[in-house]
Protein backbone atom coordinates (compact mmCIF):
# COMPACT_ATOMS: atom_id res chain seq x y z
CA UNK A 1 0.00 0.00 0.00
CA UNK A 2 1.32 3.47 -0.83
CA UNK A 3 0.62 5.87 1.92
CA UNK A 4 1.37 8.42 0.57
CA UNK A 5 -1.14 8.28 -2.01
CA UNK A 6 -3.18 7.48 0.61
CA UNK A 7 -3.04 10.30 2.62
CA UNK A 8 -3.73 12.73 -0.65
CA UNK A 9 -6.77 10.94 -1.52
CA UNK A 10 -8.12 11.16 2.28
CA UNK A 11 -7.24 15.01 1.65
CA UNK A 12 -9.08 14.87 -1.68
CA UNK A 13 -12.20 13.92 -0.57
CA UNK A 14 -12.92 17.15 1.92
CA UNK A 15 -11.01 19.98 0.06
CA UNK A 16 -14.42 21.37 -0.52
CA UNK A 17 -14.86 21.67 3.66
CA UNK A 18 -13.53 24.75 4.32
CA UNK A 19 -12.12 24.34 7.88
CA UNK A 20 -9.96 27.29 7.62
CA UNK A 21 -13.33 29.43 7.11
CA UNK A 22 -15.13 27.86 10.01
CA UNK A 23 -12.19 27.71 12.53
CA UNK A 24 -12.61 31.89 12.09
CA UNK A 25 -16.12 31.49 13.56
CA UNK A 26 -14.33 30.28 16.87
CA UNK A 27 -12.50 33.59 18.26
CA UNK A 28 -10.56 30.87 21.22
CA UNK A 29 -8.76 28.55 18.78
CA UNK A 30 -6.58 32.01 17.31
CA UNK A 31 -3.94 31.86 20.33
CA UNK A 32 -0.78 30.85 21.12
CA UNK A 33 -0.32 28.62 24.54
CA UNK A 34 3.31 28.46 25.60
CA UNK A 35 4.39 30.17 22.41
CA UNK A 36 2.98 27.84 20.29
CA UNK A 37 -0.62 27.59 17.86
CA UNK A 38 -3.33 26.27 20.12
CA UNK A 39 -4.14 22.89 19.19
CA UNK A 40 -7.32 21.86 20.58
CA UNK A 41 -7.34 18.34 20.82
CA UNK A 42 -10.02 17.99 23.88
CA UNK A 43 -13.51 18.08 22.19
CA UNK A 44 -14.96 14.89 23.76
CA UNK A 45 -14.28 16.65 27.04
CA UNK A 46 -16.01 19.56 25.56
CA UNK A 47 -16.18 21.52 22.51
CA UNK A 48 -15.44 25.03 21.59
CA UNK A 49 -18.17 28.07 21.13
CA UNK A 50 -18.40 29.52 17.90
CA UNK A 51 -19.06 33.55 18.23
CA UNK A 52 -22.61 32.85 17.41
CA UNK A 53 -22.87 31.34 20.79
CA UNK A 54 -21.24 33.80 22.79
CA UNK A 55 -22.97 36.81 20.94
CA UNK A 56 -26.58 35.26 21.19
CA UNK A 57 -25.59 34.77 25.01
CA UNK A 58 -24.34 38.36 25.61
CA UNK A 59 -27.28 39.63 23.45
CA UNK A 60 -29.70 38.09 26.31
CA UNK A 61 -28.11 39.63 29.03
CA UNK A 62 -27.70 42.95 26.95
CA UNK A 63 -30.45 43.28 25.63
CA UNK A 64 -33.92 41.19 27.16
CA UNK A 65 -32.29 39.42 30.77
CA UNK A 66 -35.60 38.40 32.96
CA UNK A 67 -37.43 35.82 33.66
CA UNK A 68 -39.53 33.13 31.97
CA UNK A 69 -43.27 32.30 31.97
CA UNK A 70 -44.36 34.57 34.29
CA UNK A 71 -43.86 38.20 33.18
CA UNK A 72 -46.33 39.80 31.35
CA UNK A 73 -43.59 42.79 29.99
CA UNK A 74 -41.79 43.13 26.68
CA UNK A 75 -38.37 41.62 28.21
CA UNK A 76 -40.17 38.63 29.89
CA UNK A 77 -42.21 37.89 26.81
CA UNK A 78 -39.20 38.24 24.85
CA UNK A 79 -37.21 35.74 27.07
CA UNK A 80 -39.62 33.35 26.89
CA UNK A 81 -40.14 33.33 23.32
CA UNK A 82 -36.13 33.07 22.59
CA UNK A 83 -36.05 29.82 25.16
CA UNK A 84 -39.42 28.40 23.53
CA UNK A 85 -37.95 28.69 20.20
CA UNK A 86 -34.71 27.16 21.22
CA UNK A 87 -36.87 23.98 22.84
CA UNK A 88 -38.46 24.14 19.10
CA UNK A 89 -34.61 24.02 17.78
CA UNK A 90 -33.95 20.86 20.05
CA UNK A 91 -37.37 19.09 19.10
CA UNK A 92 -35.90 19.36 15.43
CA UNK A 93 -32.31 18.58 15.79
CA UNK A 94 -33.43 15.43 17.07
CA UNK A 95 -36.67 14.83 15.31
CA UNK A 96 -38.75 14.35 18.67
CA UNK A 97 -42.62 14.37 18.06
CA UNK A 98 -43.19 17.07 20.08
CA UNK A 99 -41.52 20.04 22.56
CA UNK A 100 -43.16 17.94 25.37
CA UNK A 101 -40.73 15.20 25.24
CA UNK A 102 -37.96 18.15 25.11
CA UNK A 103 -36.63 18.89 29.31
CA UNK A 104 -34.00 20.97 29.70
CA UNK A 105 -31.15 20.09 32.73
CA UNK A 106 -28.02 20.77 33.67
CA UNK A 107 -26.55 18.68 31.15
CA UNK A 108 -26.44 14.26 30.50
CA UNK A 109 -25.78 13.76 34.12
CA UNK A 110 -28.68 15.17 35.77
CA UNK A 111 -30.85 14.04 32.67
CA UNK A 112 -29.66 10.12 33.88
CA UNK A 113 -29.81 11.22 37.15
CA UNK A 114 -33.69 12.33 36.74
CA UNK A 115 -34.65 8.88 35.08
CA UNK A 116 -33.11 6.69 37.19
CA UNK A 117 -34.50 8.79 40.25
CA UNK A 118 -37.79 9.67 38.62
CA UNK A 119 -38.37 6.78 36.63
CA UNK A 120 -36.96 4.09 38.52
CA UNK A 121 -37.28 4.62 41.79
CA UNK A 122 -40.86 4.34 41.98
CA UNK A 123 -41.24 1.72 39.87
CA UNK A 124 -38.43 -0.84 40.07
CA UNK A 125 -37.79 -3.80 42.99
CA UNK A 126 -34.98 -6.54 43.90
CA UNK A 127 -37.30 -8.46 41.35
CA UNK A 128 -35.96 -6.22 38.34
CA UNK A 129 -33.10 -5.60 36.49
CA UNK A 130 -30.82 -2.89 34.65
CA UNK A 131 -28.64 -3.78 31.79
CA UNK A 132 -25.85 -0.97 31.03
CA UNK A 133 -22.36 -1.83 29.96
CA UNK A 134 -18.90 -1.63 30.58
CA UNK A 135 -18.22 1.00 28.32
CA UNK A 136 -19.89 3.60 30.16
CA UNK A 137 -19.08 7.16 31.36
CA UNK A 138 -19.08 7.05 35.01
CA UNK A 139 -22.50 9.45 34.64
CA UNK A 140 -24.10 6.59 32.79
CA UNK A 141 -22.87 3.77 36.03
CA UNK A 142 -23.11 5.97 39.36
CA UNK A 143 -26.95 6.56 39.32
CA UNK A 144 -28.24 3.46 38.25
CA UNK A 145 -25.62 1.93 41.11
CA UNK A 146 -27.18 4.66 43.57
CA UNK A 147 -30.84 2.95 41.96
CA UNK A 148 -29.52 -0.29 42.92
CA UNK A 149 -28.85 0.79 46.46
CA UNK A 150 -32.36 2.43 46.96
CA UNK A 151 -34.31 -0.31 45.62
CA UNK A 152 -31.88 -3.53 45.28
CA UNK A 153 -32.76 -3.64 41.64
CA UNK A 154 -29.95 -5.71 39.79
CA UNK A 155 -27.76 -4.42 37.63
CA UNK A 156 -25.79 -6.38 34.66
CA UNK A 157 -23.23 -5.10 32.60
CA UNK A 158 -22.41 -5.78 28.83
CA UNK A 159 -19.04 -6.57 28.35
CA UNK A 160 -16.72 -5.25 25.92
CA UNK A 161 -13.66 -7.34 23.63
CA UNK A 162 -10.26 -6.07 22.97
CA UNK A 163 -11.07 -3.78 20.11
CA UNK A 164 -13.45 -1.70 22.91
CA UNK A 165 -17.07 -3.14 20.90
CA UNK A 166 -19.88 -4.24 22.59
CA UNK A 167 -20.10 -8.39 22.39
CA UNK A 168 -23.68 -8.96 21.61
CA UNK A 169 -24.13 -12.40 22.10
CA UNK A 170 -23.63 -11.45 25.76
CA UNK A 171 -26.01 -8.37 25.93
CA UNK A 172 -28.35 -11.44 24.26
CA UNK A 173 -27.83 -13.82 27.02
CA UNK A 174 -28.69 -10.47 29.89
CA UNK A 175 -32.09 -9.87 28.61
CA UNK A 176 -34.61 -11.25 29.84
CA UNK A 177 -38.09 -10.67 31.07
CA UNK A 178 -36.76 -9.02 34.67
CA UNK A 179 -34.83 -6.90 32.13
CA UNK A 180 -36.60 -3.23 32.81
CA UNK A 181 -34.04 -0.38 32.11
CA UNK A 182 -31.10 -0.69 29.41
CA UNK A 183 -28.84 2.48 29.76
CA UNK A 184 -26.38 2.05 26.86
CA UNK A 185 -24.40 4.97 25.61
CA UNK A 186 -23.88 6.02 22.03
CA UNK A 187 -20.50 6.55 21.51
CA UNK A 188 -18.46 6.22 23.85
CA UNK A 189 -15.92 8.84 25.07
CA UNK A 190 -13.08 6.59 26.42
CA UNK A 191 -12.64 4.74 23.08
CA UNK A 192 -14.83 6.51 20.52
CA UNK A 193 -16.56 3.29 19.74
CA UNK A 194 -20.20 3.59 18.02
CA UNK A 195 -22.45 1.48 20.07
CA UNK A 196 -25.08 -0.07 17.25
CA UNK A 197 -27.76 1.22 19.56
CA UNK A 198 -30.60 0.55 17.07
CA UNK A 199 -30.19 -3.64 17.59
CA UNK A 200 -29.96 -2.66 21.32
CA UNK A 201 -32.84 -0.63 21.59
CA UNK A 202 -34.78 -3.19 19.24
CA UNK A 203 -33.70 -6.01 21.30
CA UNK A 204 -34.78 -4.30 24.44
CA UNK A 205 -38.10 -3.77 23.54
CA UNK A 206 -38.73 -6.84 22.56
CA UNK A 207 -38.37 -7.86 26.50
CA UNK A 208 -40.51 -4.62 27.01
CA UNK A 209 -37.28 -2.90 28.48
CA UNK A 210 -37.04 0.96 28.18
CA UNK A 211 -34.18 2.25 27.05
CA UNK A 212 -32.09 5.37 27.21
CA UNK A 213 -29.23 5.94 25.05
CA UNK A 214 -26.61 8.53 26.73
CA UNK A 215 -25.95 10.67 23.79
CA UNK A 216 -23.22 13.25 25.38
CA UNK A 217 -20.87 12.15 22.32
CA UNK A 218 -22.71 11.54 19.59
CA UNK A 219 -25.00 14.66 19.03
CA UNK A 220 -21.66 16.69 17.65
CA UNK A 221 -20.74 13.75 15.22
CA UNK A 222 -23.67 12.39 14.03
CA UNK A 223 -27.54 12.93 13.69
CA UNK A 224 -29.96 11.63 15.41
CA UNK A 225 -33.15 10.89 15.02
CA UNK A 226 -35.50 9.56 18.22
CA UNK A 227 -38.34 8.61 16.24
CA UNK A 228 -36.33 6.39 13.90
CA UNK A 229 -34.46 4.92 16.66
CA UNK A 230 -37.66 4.42 18.81
CA UNK A 231 -35.23 5.22 21.98
CA UNK A 232 -37.04 5.64 25.36
CA UNK A 233 -34.80 8.07 26.62
CA UNK A 234 -32.26 10.33 24.89
CA UNK A 235 -29.69 12.73 26.56
CA UNK A 236 -26.79 15.13 25.60
CA UNK A 237 -24.89 18.50 27.25
CA UNK A 238 -24.75 21.49 25.25
CA UNK A 239 -20.92 22.06 26.39
CA UNK A 240 -20.37 18.77 24.11
CA UNK A 241 -22.19 20.28 21.12
CA UNK A 242 -20.45 24.11 20.39
CA UNK A 243 -23.02 25.27 23.19
CA UNK A 244 -22.60 26.89 26.80
CA UNK A 245 -21.93 24.53 29.91
CA UNK A 246 -24.58 24.38 32.36
CA UNK A 247 -27.59 22.88 29.88
CA UNK A 248 -28.57 19.90 28.92
CA UNK A 249 -31.18 18.12 27.21
CA UNK A 250 -33.88 14.47 28.82
CA UNK A 251 -35.47 13.63 25.55
CA UNK A 252 -38.44 11.28 26.45
CA UNK A 253 -41.37 9.81 24.85
CA UNK A 254 -44.42 11.67 25.99
CA UNK A 255 -46.08 8.74 27.73
CA UNK A 256 -43.65 7.88 30.11
CA UNK A 257 -42.78 11.17 30.83
CA UNK A 258 -46.28 11.74 31.46
CA UNK A 259 -46.68 8.94 34.18
CA UNK A 260 -43.08 10.08 36.15
CA UNK A 261 -43.26 11.82 38.97
CA UNK A 262 -41.33 15.16 39.05
CA UNK A 263 -37.47 15.34 39.89
CA UNK A 264 -37.62 18.34 41.54
CA UNK A 265 -40.02 20.33 43.86
CA UNK A 266 -40.37 24.22 43.11
CA UNK A 267 -41.64 27.22 40.82
CA UNK A 268 -42.85 27.25 37.87
CA UNK A 269 -43.56 22.79 38.08
CA UNK A 270 -47.17 23.58 39.45
CA UNK A 271 -50.34 24.22 38.24
CA UNK A 272 -51.91 25.33 41.32
CA UNK A 273 -50.51 25.34 44.74
CA UNK A 274 -52.79 25.33 48.31
CA UNK A 275 -51.40 24.35 51.37
CA UNK A 276 -52.44 20.92 51.21
CA UNK A 277 -51.72 19.88 47.97
CA UNK A 278 -49.48 20.87 44.56
CA UNK A 279 -50.99 20.24 41.24
CA UNK A 280 -48.39 19.33 38.45
CA UNK A 281 -48.03 21.87 35.42
CA UNK A 282 -48.02 20.21 31.86
CA UNK A 283 -45.18 18.73 30.44
CA UNK A 284 -42.24 19.86 30.13
CA UNK A 285 -42.37 21.75 32.65
CA UNK A 286 -43.32 19.71 34.88
CA UNK A 287 -39.53 18.70 35.04
CA UNK A 288 -37.93 21.96 35.01
CA UNK A 289 -38.77 23.37 38.85
CA UNK A 290 -37.71 26.66 39.64
CA UNK A 291 -35.72 29.32 37.15
CA UNK A 292 -33.71 27.50 34.39
CA UNK A 293 -31.04 28.44 33.04
CA UNK A 294 -32.28 30.81 30.47
CA UNK A 295 -28.82 32.12 29.02
CA UNK A 296 -27.73 28.50 28.85
CA UNK A 297 -30.75 27.10 26.48
CA UNK A 298 -30.68 30.28 24.42
CA UNK A 299 -27.20 29.48 23.77
CA UNK A 300 -27.71 26.07 23.03
CA UNK A 301 -30.21 27.09 20.54
CA UNK A 302 -27.75 29.22 18.77
CA UNK A 303 -25.64 26.35 18.78
CA UNK A 304 -27.80 24.31 16.88
CA UNK A 305 -28.35 26.66 14.32
CA UNK A 306 -24.67 26.80 14.01
CA UNK A 307 -24.28 23.07 13.70
CA UNK A 308 -27.31 22.91 11.37
CA UNK A 309 -25.95 25.73 8.92
CA UNK A 310 -22.66 23.41 8.35
CA UNK A 311 -24.32 19.79 8.14
CA UNK A 312 -23.64 16.98 10.44
CA UNK A 313 -23.10 15.19 7.02
CA UNK A 314 -20.04 17.45 6.29
CA UNK A 315 -18.77 17.33 9.66
CA UNK A 316 -18.45 13.46 9.95
CA UNK A 317 -17.06 13.11 6.58
CA UNK A 318 -14.32 15.76 7.32
CA UNK A 319 -13.80 14.02 11.15
CA UNK A 320 -13.43 10.70 9.80
CA UNK A 321 -10.78 11.51 7.01
CA UNK A 322 -9.03 13.65 10.02
CA UNK A 323 -9.53 10.50 11.81
CA UNK A 324 -8.61 8.12 9.20
CA UNK A 325 -5.25 10.37 8.91
CA UNK A 326 -4.77 10.63 12.36
CA UNK A 327 -4.73 6.75 12.36
CA UNK A 328 -2.09 6.32 9.70
CA UNK A 329 0.11 8.62 10.73
CA UNK A 330 0.15 7.21 14.51
CA UNK A 331 0.45 3.85 13.28
CA UNK A 332 3.73 4.60 12.05
CA UNK A 333 4.81 5.66 15.49
CA UNK A 334 6.75 2.59 17.25
CA UNK A 335 5.66 2.06 20.91
CA UNK A 336 1.97 3.40 20.20
CA UNK A 337 -0.72 1.46 21.09
CA UNK A 338 -4.08 2.18 20.51
CA UNK A 339 -6.81 1.78 23.07
CA UNK A 340 -9.92 1.50 21.69
CA UNK A 341 -10.37 0.12 17.65
CA UNK A 342 -13.55 -0.82 16.84
CA UNK A 343 -14.76 -1.02 13.35
CA UNK A 344 -17.46 1.75 13.80
CA UNK A 345 -15.75 4.77 15.34
CA UNK A 346 -15.58 8.41 15.95
CA UNK A 347 -13.24 10.87 15.93
CA UNK A 348 -11.40 10.06 18.97
CA UNK A 349 -7.93 8.13 19.27
CA UNK A 350 -7.02 6.87 22.65
CA UNK A 351 -3.24 5.57 22.38
CA UNK A 352 -0.76 4.48 25.42
CA UNK A 353 3.27 5.28 24.49
CA UNK A 354 5.60 2.36 25.76
CA UNK A 355 7.21 3.33 28.83
CA UNK A 356 5.55 6.64 29.25
CA UNK A 357 3.16 7.66 31.33
CA UNK A 358 0.14 9.71 29.58
CA UNK A 359 0.42 12.34 32.11
CA UNK A 360 4.05 12.77 31.37
CA UNK A 361 2.37 12.90 27.54
CA UNK A 362 -0.16 15.34 28.71
CA UNK A 363 2.18 17.48 30.59
CA UNK A 364 4.66 17.47 27.52
CA UNK A 365 1.89 17.94 24.67
CA UNK A 366 1.09 20.84 26.52
CA UNK A 367 4.26 22.42 26.66
CA UNK A 368 3.52 22.48 22.67
CA UNK A 369 0.55 24.30 22.67
CA UNK A 370 -1.70 20.88 22.16
CA UNK A 371 -4.37 20.38 24.52
CA UNK A 372 -5.31 16.58 25.16
CA UNK A 373 -6.40 14.42 27.78
CA UNK A 374 -5.28 12.27 29.74
CA UNK A 375 -6.08 9.65 32.41
CA UNK A 376 -9.39 7.29 32.67
CA UNK A 377 -11.81 9.57 30.78
CA UNK A 378 -14.42 8.82 33.85
CA UNK A 379 -14.89 5.35 32.63
CA UNK A 380 -12.59 3.22 34.98
CA UNK A 381 -14.29 -0.70 33.71
CA UNK A 382 -12.98 0.76 30.38
CA UNK A 383 -9.09 1.14 32.08
CA UNK A 384 -10.01 -1.91 34.16
CA UNK A 385 -11.03 -4.33 31.28
CA UNK A 386 -7.38 -3.10 29.53
CA UNK A 387 -5.51 -3.18 32.40
CA UNK A 388 -4.03 0.44 32.08
CA UNK A 389 -4.20 2.90 34.39
CA UNK A 390 -4.62 5.71 31.95
CA UNK A 391 -4.71 6.73 28.15
CA UNK A 392 -3.92 9.63 26.39
CA UNK A 393 -6.85 10.98 24.16
CA UNK A 394 -7.19 13.21 21.23
CA UNK A 395 -10.00 13.83 20.06
CA UNK A 396 -11.01 16.13 17.59
CA UNK A 397 -13.51 17.98 15.87
CA UNK A 398 -14.37 19.53 12.60
CA UNK A 399 -12.41 23.18 13.35
CA UNK A 400 -9.37 20.70 13.26
CA UNK A 401 -7.23 20.56 10.34
CA UNK A 402 -4.01 17.88 9.00
CA UNK A 403 -1.64 20.36 10.38
CA UNK A 404 -2.73 20.28 13.57
CA UNK A 405 -2.63 16.39 13.71
CA UNK A 406 1.45 16.69 11.78
CA UNK A 407 1.58 19.13 15.29
CA UNK A 408 0.19 16.07 17.52
CA UNK A 409 2.41 13.55 15.42
CA UNK A 410 5.76 15.73 16.12
CA UNK A 411 4.97 16.49 20.09
CA UNK A 412 4.44 12.86 20.11
CA UNK A 413 7.94 12.13 19.06
CA UNK A 414 8.97 14.61 21.08
CA UNK A 415 7.89 12.46 24.58
CA UNK A 416 9.71 9.88 22.74
CA UNK A 417 12.80 11.84 22.88
CA UNK A 418 12.50 13.09 26.43
CA UNK A 419 12.26 9.72 27.52
CA UNK A 420 15.33 8.32 25.87
CA UNK B 1 7.82 29.34 28.62
CA UNK B 2 8.90 26.90 30.30
CA UNK B 3 11.39 23.99 28.92
CA UNK B 4 10.34 20.51 29.13
CA UNK B 5 14.00 19.58 29.95
CA UNK B 6 13.67 21.79 33.31
CA UNK B 7 11.27 19.60 33.66
CA UNK B 8 12.07 15.68 32.55
CA UNK B 9 16.01 16.44 33.86
CA UNK B 10 18.35 13.64 33.56
CA UNK B 11 18.07 12.01 36.59
CA UNK B 12 14.23 12.10 37.10
CA UNK B 13 14.21 10.08 33.82
CA UNK B 14 16.75 7.59 34.32
CA UNK B 15 15.22 7.38 37.89
CA UNK B 16 11.67 6.48 36.40
CA UNK B 17 13.33 3.94 33.93
CA UNK B 18 15.17 2.30 36.45
CA UNK B 19 13.82 3.28 40.36
CA UNK B 20 15.96 2.54 43.44
CA UNK B 21 14.12 1.08 45.90
CA UNK B 22 11.42 -0.42 44.16
CA UNK B 23 10.05 -3.41 45.70
CA UNK B 24 8.58 -5.03 48.84
CA UNK B 25 10.33 -5.14 52.26
CA UNK B 26 8.89 -8.46 54.04
CA UNK B 27 9.12 -7.43 57.75
CA UNK B 28 8.19 -3.75 56.59
CA UNK B 29 6.04 -2.82 59.93
CA UNK B 30 4.79 0.17 58.56
CA UNK B 31 2.96 0.02 55.11
CA UNK B 32 1.26 2.41 53.44
CA UNK B 33 -0.87 3.23 50.16
CA UNK B 34 -0.85 6.51 48.72
CA UNK B 35 -3.60 7.35 45.67
CA UNK B 36 -3.95 10.10 42.96
CA UNK B 37 -7.48 9.46 41.51
CA UNK B 38 -6.91 11.98 38.97
CA UNK B 39 -4.34 10.00 37.40
CA UNK B 40 -4.60 6.70 39.07
CA UNK B 41 -1.27 6.87 40.37
CA UNK B 42 -0.78 4.38 43.00
CA UNK B 43 2.10 4.07 45.56
CA UNK B 44 2.80 1.51 48.18
CA UNK B 45 5.40 2.41 50.54
CA UNK B 46 7.24 -0.26 53.11
CA UNK B 47 8.96 1.35 56.04
CA UNK B 48 11.14 -0.31 58.55
CA UNK B 49 11.57 1.46 61.41
CA UNK B 50 13.03 0.96 64.95
CA UNK B 51 10.70 3.78 66.33
CA UNK B 52 13.33 6.61 65.93
CA UNK B 53 14.76 5.73 62.68
CA UNK B 54 14.07 4.55 58.69
CA UNK B 55 16.22 1.42 58.98
CA UNK B 56 14.93 0.41 55.52
CA UNK B 57 12.01 1.65 52.92
CA UNK B 58 10.95 0.93 49.72
CA UNK B 59 8.03 1.43 47.43
CA UNK B 60 5.71 -0.15 44.75
CA UNK B 61 3.09 0.72 42.25
CA UNK B 62 2.45 2.22 39.65
CA UNK B 63 2.42 6.66 38.27
CA UNK B 64 3.97 8.77 36.04
CA UNK B 65 7.64 9.83 35.54
CA UNK B 66 7.32 12.51 38.48
CA UNK B 67 5.57 10.56 41.14
CA UNK B 68 8.09 7.60 40.48
CA UNK B 69 11.05 9.54 40.52
CA UNK B 70 10.25 10.94 43.36
CA UNK B 71 9.68 7.97 45.23
CA UNK B 72 12.47 6.97 43.87
CA UNK B 73 14.45 9.91 45.10
CA UNK B 74 12.96 10.08 48.38
CA UNK B 75 13.18 6.74 49.32
CA UNK B 76 16.96 7.25 48.48
CA UNK B 77 17.39 10.42 50.90
CA UNK B 78 15.12 8.68 53.59
CA UNK B 79 17.53 5.36 54.69
CA UNK B 80 19.14 5.74 58.16
CA UNK B 81 17.18 9.31 58.53
CA UNK B 82 15.71 9.81 61.88
CA UNK B 83 12.17 10.36 62.18
CA UNK B 84 12.63 13.90 62.97
CA UNK B 85 14.91 14.43 60.24
CA UNK B 86 12.29 13.17 57.87
CA UNK B 87 9.51 15.73 58.84
CA UNK B 88 11.87 18.30 58.73
CA UNK B 89 13.27 17.47 54.73
CA UNK B 90 9.50 16.90 54.46
CA UNK B 91 9.07 20.57 54.97
CA UNK B 92 12.09 21.34 52.93
CA UNK B 93 10.89 19.63 50.21
CA UNK B 94 7.45 20.74 50.28
CA UNK B 95 8.69 24.80 50.27
CA UNK B 96 11.12 23.41 47.26
CA UNK B 97 8.30 22.10 45.59
CA UNK B 98 5.81 24.60 45.82
CA UNK B 99 7.07 28.20 46.64
CA UNK B 100 10.13 30.63 45.41
CA UNK B 101 11.84 30.38 48.61
CA UNK B 102 15.43 29.79 48.54
CA UNK B 103 16.45 26.23 49.41
CA UNK B 104 19.01 24.50 50.97
CA UNK B 105 20.52 22.61 47.89
CA UNK B 106 23.30 21.26 49.90
CA UNK B 107 20.70 19.47 52.55
CA UNK B 108 18.29 18.36 49.73
CA UNK B 109 21.03 17.02 47.40
CA UNK B 110 19.27 15.06 44.21
CA UNK B 111 16.13 16.07 45.69
CA UNK B 112 16.69 19.63 43.93
CA UNK B 113 15.92 18.24 40.48
CA UNK B 114 12.18 18.07 41.18
CA UNK B 115 12.14 21.83 41.65
CA UNK B 116 10.89 22.37 38.20
CA UNK B 117 7.47 20.79 39.23
CA UNK B 118 6.24 24.38 40.59
CA UNK B 119 6.31 25.90 36.98
CA UNK B 120 3.19 23.13 36.27
CA UNK B 121 0.70 23.25 39.03
CA UNK B 122 -0.61 20.30 37.46
CA UNK B 123 2.16 18.34 38.68
CA UNK B 124 3.21 18.98 42.08
CA UNK B 125 0.46 16.19 43.53
CA UNK B 126 2.87 13.77 41.51
CA UNK B 127 5.64 15.20 42.99
CA UNK B 128 4.08 15.14 46.62
CA UNK B 129 2.15 11.72 46.63
CA UNK B 130 4.96 9.69 47.89
CA UNK B 131 5.78 12.71 50.80
CA UNK B 132 2.55 12.62 51.93
CA UNK B 133 1.88 8.95 52.05
CA UNK B 134 5.33 8.51 54.27
CA UNK B 135 4.11 11.47 56.56
CA UNK B 136 1.02 9.64 56.82
CA UNK B 137 2.84 6.40 57.68
CA UNK B 138 5.66 8.12 60.31
CA UNK B 139 3.82 10.88 62.27
CA UNK B 140 -0.02 11.41 60.82
CA UNK B 141 -2.52 8.69 61.16
CA UNK B 142 -1.76 5.76 59.49
CA UNK B 143 -4.53 6.22 57.04
CA UNK B 144 -3.81 5.92 52.94
CA UNK B 145 -3.60 9.00 51.37
CA UNK B 146 -5.50 10.64 48.90
CA UNK B 147 -4.65 13.69 47.18
CA UNK B 148 -8.35 14.74 46.25
C1 LIG C 1 -20.42 9.51 27.28
C2 LIG C 1 -20.64 10.58 28.27
N1 LIG C 1 -21.71 10.52 29.08
C3 LIG C 1 -21.97 11.47 29.98
C4 LIG C 1 -21.13 12.54 30.16
C5 LIG C 1 -21.44 13.55 31.21
O1 LIG C 1 -21.73 14.77 30.63
P1 LIG C 1 -21.89 16.07 31.54
O2 LIG C 1 -20.69 16.11 32.42
O3 LIG C 1 -21.95 17.18 30.56
O4 LIG C 1 -23.17 15.90 32.30
C6 LIG C 1 -19.99 12.64 29.37
C7 LIG C 1 -19.04 13.75 29.57
O5 LIG C 1 -17.84 13.60 29.58
C8 LIG C 1 -19.75 11.65 28.40
O6 LIG C 1 -18.68 11.71 27.62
Amino acid sequence: MNKKNNIAEIQNQTEDFDVEKFRKDFPILHQEINGKPLVYLDNAATTQKPKSVIDAIEKYYQKYNSNIHRGVHTLSENATEAYESARLKVKNFINANSTKEIVFVRGATEAINLVAQSFGRNSLSKEDEIIITELEHHANIVPWQLLSQQTGVKLKYIPINKDGELVEPEYKKLLNEKTRIVAVGHISNALGTINPIENIINMAHEYGAKVLIDGAQATSHTSVDVKKLDCDFYVFSGHKLFGPTGIGVLYGKENLLEEMPPYQGGGDMIKMVTMKETQYNDLPYKFEAGTPNISGVIGLGAAIDYVNKIGLENISVHENALLNYANQKTSEITGLKFIGTAKQKTSILSFTLEGIHPHDVGTILNNEGIAIRTGHHCAMPVMEYFKIPATSRASFSFYNTYKEIDALIEAIEKCKKVFS
Amino acid sequence: MFDIKDLYQEIIVDHNRSPRNFGVIDDADKILEGFNPLCGDKLKLYIKTDGQNINDIAFDGTGCAISIASASLMTDAMKNKSIDEAESLFNEFHALITTEDKFDSEHLGKLTVLAGVKDFPGRVKCASLCWHTLRSALVGDNKPVTTE
